[in-house]
């Protein structure tokens, strides 16, 4: 058997140490290549930045644990660039499991990096509610009919930063983190197109393509993956450098993906060789 | 090197080790953490449930003193007994358990039904259908300063094409013959340029899971990063 075809038949367990061996191997090495950002995501930045002290950011946690590594930093980079702007910071989840996430945020962003920050003055953690789209549709025209506490249990009149909140409208910007059904597609469909309200969105790189087709219309922007993450994380470090050490989570994670990416095109390119070759083989003898 | 002493992030550890023992071979390690992933998912989307909404949302309503010491801010009010209606239908969807009344669960399932395809119809007409065909009718050449802009040109071409192609690809009253069989010939093409600029996203979306399961493994749990 000519060697090329060997490598065709390989094991696919022996693919699966490679792949393992190319995310490892930089991680260990703290490879980190520079990120530039694109247009689509320099829109969210822009309009962040554009945003005078004291507007409201209400910022969903639509996915879980299984999908925080590309989520979680999305939701660290809007939180971290909002704050530092002096905005109005409003955390909330379509998910069950956005409350954990939610928690891990306040935890490893809100209260380590902005201890100033008071909850229920610059930043409030609304909780779950039921309802997926429903629930969209029902804050779009009144949000304490909704939530009437916040996850801590208190009383949402009690709340000095939901005193000028009626609903959905009263935000100037909304932005979902999402992996899946309920998410970005949902706020951009119950609330953005209905209510005229700017919606952005971070999603994981599988659902990203099918939320190109609402930009730049019915969305903002979008970061897409990892990859979107960590051009936003460039972006924002190129101009607070004070976040160098917290903020380039996404960015350091893609020393291994630009490797393990580089070594599947490796493994495509020869499989597809070894299989020409073996086909050659075929219909000569 | 410093190992974890958190009893959490060891279980969490083993976990994800029985997990992967998949890529191996189907086993008994790798069912187990299926199956528990599985059970514990559905206790806590229960619990989250009725904690965050059940209580607050519904009992602080109907009888707000019952939930003073538990949900502090939602109690306090006078009851609201119109929230006996959406009570009443979530009992119904529970006779869905007892055999010889479980078609009442019909009547709340034909409510929420009811109300999903109702909102969902409008909003994706006009998100999916009315506004995504206001976005595709864009000038194909775009001049600007006098000038052609070449990119712009370019990139509205390929929408027009790959939208026009597109469609005819799945225009099917016609044998595919003559003008139609360039024009779903180009078609075919974007679709699969489309499935394939999406698998390479759903291959970026899985390296960067494994890439998060690895730094767990090997800085939360080993002490290695």
């Amino acid at each position: 058997m000519h060697w090329i075809e060997r490598v065709g038949r390989l094991d696919r367990r022996v693919i699966f140490v490679v792949i393992a061996l190319a995310v490892v191997i930089p991680l260990v090495a703290e490879l980190i290549f520079p990120v530039y950002p694109s247009e689509i995501v320099e829109n969210i930045y822009d309009r962040i930045e554009s945003l005078p002290p004291g507007s409201k950011v209400l910022l969903s946690l639509d996915y879980g644990p299984s999908t925080a590594p590309e989520n979680q930093p999305m939701a660290s980079v809007i939180s971290r660039h909002a704050l530092e702007r002096d905005l109005r910071l409003y955390v909330m989840a379509l998910w069950p499991t956005g409350p954990g996430q939610a928690n891990i945020l306040i935890e490893d962003v809100l209260h380590a990096e902005f201890p100033d920050k008071v909850e229920g003055v610059d930043w409030v953690h609304l909780g779950y509610k039921a309802g997926n789209q429903g629930l969209i549709n029902t804050i779009l025209l009144d949000m304490k009919g909704m939530y009437t506490t916040d996850s801590e249990g208190t009383a949402i009149d009690e709340i000095e930063m939901m005193d000028d909140i009626r609903n959905l409208q009263d935000f100037d910007l909304i932005f979902g983190v999402g992996s899946g059904f309920p998410g970005v597609k949902e706020w951009v469909q119950f609330a953005g197109d209905r209510g005229d309200i700017p919606i952005s969105g971070g999603v994981t790189a599988v659902e990203a393509p099918l939320l190109y087709p609402y930009y730049p219309k019915q969305l903002l922007g979008l970061m897409g993956g990892l990859q979107g993450v960590a051009e936003y994380e460039a972006t924002l470090v190129r101009q607070y450098p004070r976040f160098k050490e917290t903020g380039e989570t996404a960015v350091r994670l893609m020393g291994p993906q630009a490797v393990a990416h580089t070594v599947i095109i490796l493994f495509v390119i020869i499989g597809n060789i070894a299989y020409f070759v073996e086909r050659r083989r075929t219909k000569q003898s | 090197m410093e190992l974890s002493t958190q009893i959490e992030v060891w279980i969490g550890a083993f976990l994800t080790l029985m997990i992967f023992s998949f890529l191996w071979k189907d086993n008994f390690f790798y069912k187990f953490a299926e199956h528990l992933f599985v059970g514990v998912s559905a206790a806590y989307w229960m619990v989250v449930g009725i904690w965050s909404t059940i209580f607050p949302n519904l009992i602080a309503r109907l009888w707000p003193s019952l939930v003073r010491d538990v949900v502090p801010g939602a109690a306090g009010g006078e009851p609201q007994y119109i929230f006996l209606i959406p009570l009443v239908f979530g009992l119904l969807l529970l006779t869905r358990l007892l055999p010889k009344i479980h078609y009442l669960s019909r009547w709340a399932m034909a409510l929420v039904i009811g109300y999903a395809a109702g909102t969902n119809l409008i909003r994706y007409l006009q998100s999916d259908l009315m506004s995504q065909i206001s976005s595709t009718i864009v000038p194909i050449a775009v001049v600007s300063d006098g000038r052609l802009q070449i990119g712009e040109t370019f990139s509205h071409l390929v929408l027009f094409l790959g939208v026009f192609c597109g469609l005819i690809y799945f225009f099917f009253s016609r044998e595919h013959k003559g003008v139609l069989k360039p024009a779903s010939r180009l078609g075919i093409w974007i679709l699969m340029i489309t499935f394939g600029a999406s698998f390479g996203y759903t291959v970026m979306a899985r390296i960067s899971l494994l890439t998060g399961r690895v730094q767990y493994l090997m800085g939360d749990w080993l002490g290695l990063l």
